[in-house]
């Protein structure tokens, strides 16, 4: 459908910085306080009060600058950005207009069609609003003004993002490269990542631009894709029909799957940006920034080449393995107990990212840790545990945590590698699917999957996979001589009848 | 005794309490009961806190009597301009949309005021959100002026400047955004100091225009106004504009030579509409100054003309944004039965504030408006600039400047509350001192008509020793300080 269309999208993120003060005052910045405790005269807006920078603000935002590439400015100014609105406390929002802290930059991310880089217009430091309660009252609203004056990075990219799957990878590699520098936990269910979208279609090959639709309330990763798929198809449809594509603020309803119409009052803002005449502009000595820049941490960039060129893992992997400080650190911290880099770099991008996924965790909110996985490895090398139980473990490690070699224990996974343990299970398998029997006999290797499926069900997953391949096979073999004469399937079984 | 209090000095009664000729508390009896006698006629103050001046009298009688070092001006009983939040006291701003606030916490200004061990009379009334030039803009009540009950006592500093000339405070705060303390003092024959921006922390003052506002002193003596600017002054880390400098040391350089100081006298203030009678007496007092052996020379400042259309537009622009906050959300006054979010924003607004904060709230907001903010607020940023850099230019000749304080003498109450433009020309002088954030100070230079007239004296930034030196050398050479209301009988009783 967008084939005579191609979507132009930029993003708009903001980052919540986890300073532990607010950026204009020193009320704690911390996250899920009960409402209003922490608050002052300066967050609150009272007749008189005044903002006090806060630098380390400023120095969390310049960190960020330089893990995205940007140039940091000499000197830049804050503004006021002047709506009503009940979460905003002062009727302005201290930000930064034609003077941001820092312009350019890019950010890479892999696509299936490989590398692509979309350039950062700007990056400004700003406050955060409060937040209006509507649940549990019966009349009105309430409002939380903990989070307000919380630091806040805009991040604006160029409308360079080809596809709704371009932005979702932008702002993977986006928060990988802020959470490696340490400024936020960019958590989007927490709201210390919020991204709104601009969203334009044009004839394909066309460089005109069309018509801007702004969409907000996107609230996951997930969401962000999904609603920018919505919008891209909307506006498609609209001009297949030779309509027009209406300049517009759109809501997503994450329920109803759709993007909605915001009511017009609300983008009729004027603004009226002004300099903040209660801070003096913001000078940044470049000496500060060289002392910043020095004192980065390893970002993505440097780390995937680590893995490709030293660990001679697949571009892809790396990507996978950098999509977070949390997953990085358990590559590493996992590969220095267990050195096979192909085989914990299978593990982590596979069930540990399958397993987190399932059940909504982040890593660092799981118990998973590095000597977890490395000990799970080693028992399956040491053959006491199967594949199949090695994934139950995983479950109870990420969900429990725990000493991998008990846990075994305790959830009852030993591998069962006795040909006479096993032997009982394997007689009943072979006995209770003759047809699936026949089917290997006839030469279809692929029947003895199932079998051995229904021997690891039988044995909760402890079965030697190896052991019982054969034991089956031998099973199997016999049971071909001994039918041979009767015809394969139910012929013996008839006869005895 | 009694009636030989009200109009000391500061530094004298500050002097005499210490050496516990007189109890602070007596002091502060004095005061407050001439205040309960005059307040009737001059209703100067808005809040009164005689509870609390006693109390601060009585802890300063007890560290005296226990041999307690005490500040510079224990015992002093001071008035302070109700946009100054002082905690526990109701702080309204003049206006019926903080009626009923009280605030959590003390500004820098008047928090350094009480330590110095002034002790607190009350919170003095000001037009609303100091914005006007008579006091009438007050929500509550005009206050009249103590030369002439049927005239204004100027403004927006009106009440400060009236409690201060009357003998009910020895001294006062008040703020001056474009000439709220100056203008005032002149009007009621005292001394009125603005200092240079960002000298005083504006932490705790109720914001009218940020870049413009500065915390002043009113007093009856030069001295007692560089003795309570040295108690006030200095940098206050709550204060990100505030300058990186410590109090000044202006008593000491009071009495200092004042021979050989340059004197300039821009010509363009010599308006056409300037009162005959106040022409007179300022000419008469620079040929004071040159008599005190000051080089005196006319200069120019051609930029004048265009500082106070550029304040009309700065000030209000910074206003409308400034007074946002008042929005019946979490404090100060609601609209009650509005139907929604935005009504309720319209109709708090509209019964809270009065005709001339909504004046300057529509003219900032116009002229911040997209497709207006070049052609004004841009535009009024360069004459500030230029009428900045035109100072400085003048400062490399002169060491001070000499100028009329306003135009006019103190005019009669109602006379221009029917005519903003009149009103906003009572500001001509004083504004661009404030557009280039100078110190500046307006001393008494005699009557005409009956009425004070005051003399404006400008300095370079944070050179208000010097300012203070040439204010005092002819406060000493003249006496016109010393002249006093007629309100007991025309007579200074001391």
């Amino acid at each position: 459908m967008t084939s005579e269309f191609e979507p132009v999208i930029g993003l708009e993120v903001h980052v919540e910085l986890s300073t532990r003060t607010k950026a204009f005052c020193g009320c704690p910045a911390t996250f899920g306080a009960p409402p209003n405790t922490q608050v002052c005269p300066v967050c609150l807006g009272l007749p008189g009060s005044l903002p006090v920078l806060n630098l380390k603000a400023v120095e969390y935002a310049i960190r960020a600058a330089l893990a995205l590439g940007c140039q940091v400015a000499r000197v830049c100014k804050f503004d006021r950005k002047n709506y009503f609105y009940p979460d905003l406390p002062k009727s302005y929002q201290i930000s930064q207009y034609d003077l941001p802290l820092a312009t350019g930059g890019a950010v890479e991310f892999l696509t299936p069609g490989g590398r692509k880089r979309v350039g950062i217009r700007r990056l400004h430091l700003e406050e955060d609003t409060g937040k209006l309660l509507h649940e549990g009252v019966e009349s009105g609203s309430l409002v939380d003004f903990n989070r307000c004056g919380v630091p806040l990075l805009e991040i604006v990219s160029e409308p360079e993002l080809a596809s709704p799957e371009d932005a979702r990878l932008y702002l993977t590699a986006l928060r990988s490269l802020i959470q490696f520098t340490g400024v936020s936990d960019c958590r989007m269910e927490r709201g210390s990542l919020r991204c709104d979208a601009n969203v334009s279609l044009r004839p394909r090959g066309s460089r005109e631009w069309g018509a801007l639709v702004e969409v907000k309330n996107m609230n996951s990763f997930r969401s962000v894709k999904a609603a920018l798929e919505f919008e891209v198809s909307r506006q498609a449809r609209v001009l297949s029909a030779g309509g027009r594509v209406a300049r517009e603020t759109r809501h997503w309803d994450e329920a109803r799957g759709v993007t909605f119409p915001s009511r017009s009052k609300e983008e009729a803002h004027d603004y009226r940006y002004f300099p903040e005449p209660d801070l003096p502009p913001l000078r940044i000595e470049p000496e500060w920034v060289e002392e910043i820049r020095a004192g980065l941490p390893e970002l993505p960039e440097a780390r995937r080449r680590r893995l490709v060129s030293g660990l001679g893992l697949p571009e892809y992997n790396a990507w996978v393995l950098t999509s977070s400080p949390a997953l990085a650190r358990l590559f590493d911290e996992t590969l220095r107990l267990y050195p096979d880099p192909r085989e914990v770099s299978n593990w982590v991008m596979g069930d540990v990212l399958r397993v987190l996924n399932a059940r909504r965790l982040e890593l660092e909110e799981s118990k998973l840790t590095a000597e977890g996985l490395a000990g799970m490895l080693r028992l399956i090398d040491r053959g006491l545990i199967s594949g199949r139980a090695a994934k139950a473990l995983l479950e109870a490690l990420v969900v429990d945590g725990g000493e991998p070699a008990r846990l075994v224990e305790e959830l009852g996974l030993t591998q069962v590698s006795d040909p006479a343990a096993l032997a009982g299970v394997v007689r009943e398998v072979v006995a209770q699917n003759p047809s699936t029997v026949a089917d290997y006999l006839s030469g279809k290797e692929k029947a003895l999957t199932f079998l051995m499926g229904q021997v690891m069900k039988r044995t909760s997953g402890r079965a030697n996979p190896e052991v019982a391949a054969r034991l089956l096979r031998d099973a199997m073999a016999g049971e071909g001589r001994a039918g041979s004469g009767a015809g394969p399937d139910s012929g013996g079984e008839a006869g005895g009848r | 005794m009694e009636e030989g209090l009200w109009y000391l000095p500061a530094y004298v009664l500050a002097a005499r309490v210490a050496r516990r000729e007189v109890s602070a508390a007596e002091v502060a009896e004095v005061h407050l009961r001439r205040l309960e006698r005059l307040e009737p006629l001059l209703q100067a103050f808005i809040t009164t806190t005689p509870e609390a001046a006693l109390e601060a009298a009585r802890r300063v009688d007890l560290a005296l009597g226990r041999g307690d070092p005490v500040g510079p001006l224990a015992g002093v009983p001071a008035a302070v301009k109700d946009n100054l939040c002082t905690l526990g006291v109701r702080t309204t701003a003049g206006s019926r949309i903080l009626e009923r606030f009280v605030p959590p916490y003390e500004s820098t200004a008047t928090a350094r005021l009480w330590r110095a061990g002034a002790v607190p009379l009350g919170k003095t009334n000001l037009d609303e959100f100091a914005m006007g030039s008579s006091t009438e803009n007050s929500a509550f009540f005009p206050t009249r002026n103590p030369w002439d009950l049927g005239r204004v006592p100027g403004g927006s500093s009106g009440g400060s400047a009236a409690a201060v000339a009357a003998g009910l405070a020895a001294a006062a705060l008040g703020s001056d955004t474009g000439g709220s303390v100056r203008q005032p003092a002149a009007l009621c024959g005292v001394v009125g100091l603005k200092p240079t921006y960002g000298l005083v922390s504006r932490f705790g003052l109720i914001a009218f225009a940020s870049s413009l506002d500065q915390v002043g002193v009113i007093a009856r003596t030069v001295r007692d106004a560089a003795l309570v600017l040295a108690a006030i002054a200095g940098h206050d880390p709550l204060d990100s504009t505030s300058a990186p400098v410590g109090p000044p040391d202006c008593e000491s350089a009071l009495d200092g030579e004042v021979e050989g100081l340059r004197l300039g006298v821009p010509r363009e203030y010599w308006l056409e509409g300037l009162e005959e009678g106040v022409r007179r007496k300022v000419a008469e007092a620079i040929e004071v100054l040159a008599s005190l052996g000051m080089k005196v020379e006319e200069c120019s400042l051609p930029h004048t003309e265009y500082a106070l259309p550029a304040y009309y537009i700065l000030a209000p622009a910074e206003a409308s944004s400034n007074l946002a906050r008042y929005d019946g959300v979490r404090y100060g006054h609601r609209a009650s039965g509005a139907s929604d979010l935005n009504d309720m924003y319209c109709r708090s607004r509209r019964e809270g504030f009065g005709a001339e904060v909504k004046r300057r709230v529509m003219l900032g907001t116009y002229a911040l408006s997209s497709g207006y903010y070049d052609a004004y607020y841009l535009k009024a940023q360069k004459v500030r600039t230029l009428i900045r850099r035109e100072f400085e230019q003048a400062f490399e000749r002169f060491d001070v400047l000499a100028t009329p304080t306003s135009p006019t003498t103190a005019f009669p109450l109602g006379e221009r509350v029917a005519d903003p433009l009149k009103m906003y020309l009572s500001d001509v002088l004083t504004v661009p001192v404030s557009l280039a954030g100078l110190p500046a100070v307006s001393v008494p230079c005699g009557l005409s008509g009956g009425l004070p007239v005051g003399l404006q004296l400008i300095a370079p930034p944070l050179a208000e020793a010097r300012l203070l030196r040439a204010a005092s050398a002819f406060e000493q050479a003249t006496g016109h300080h010393r002249a006093r209301p007629a309100l007991d009988g025309g007579v200074d009783r001391r």
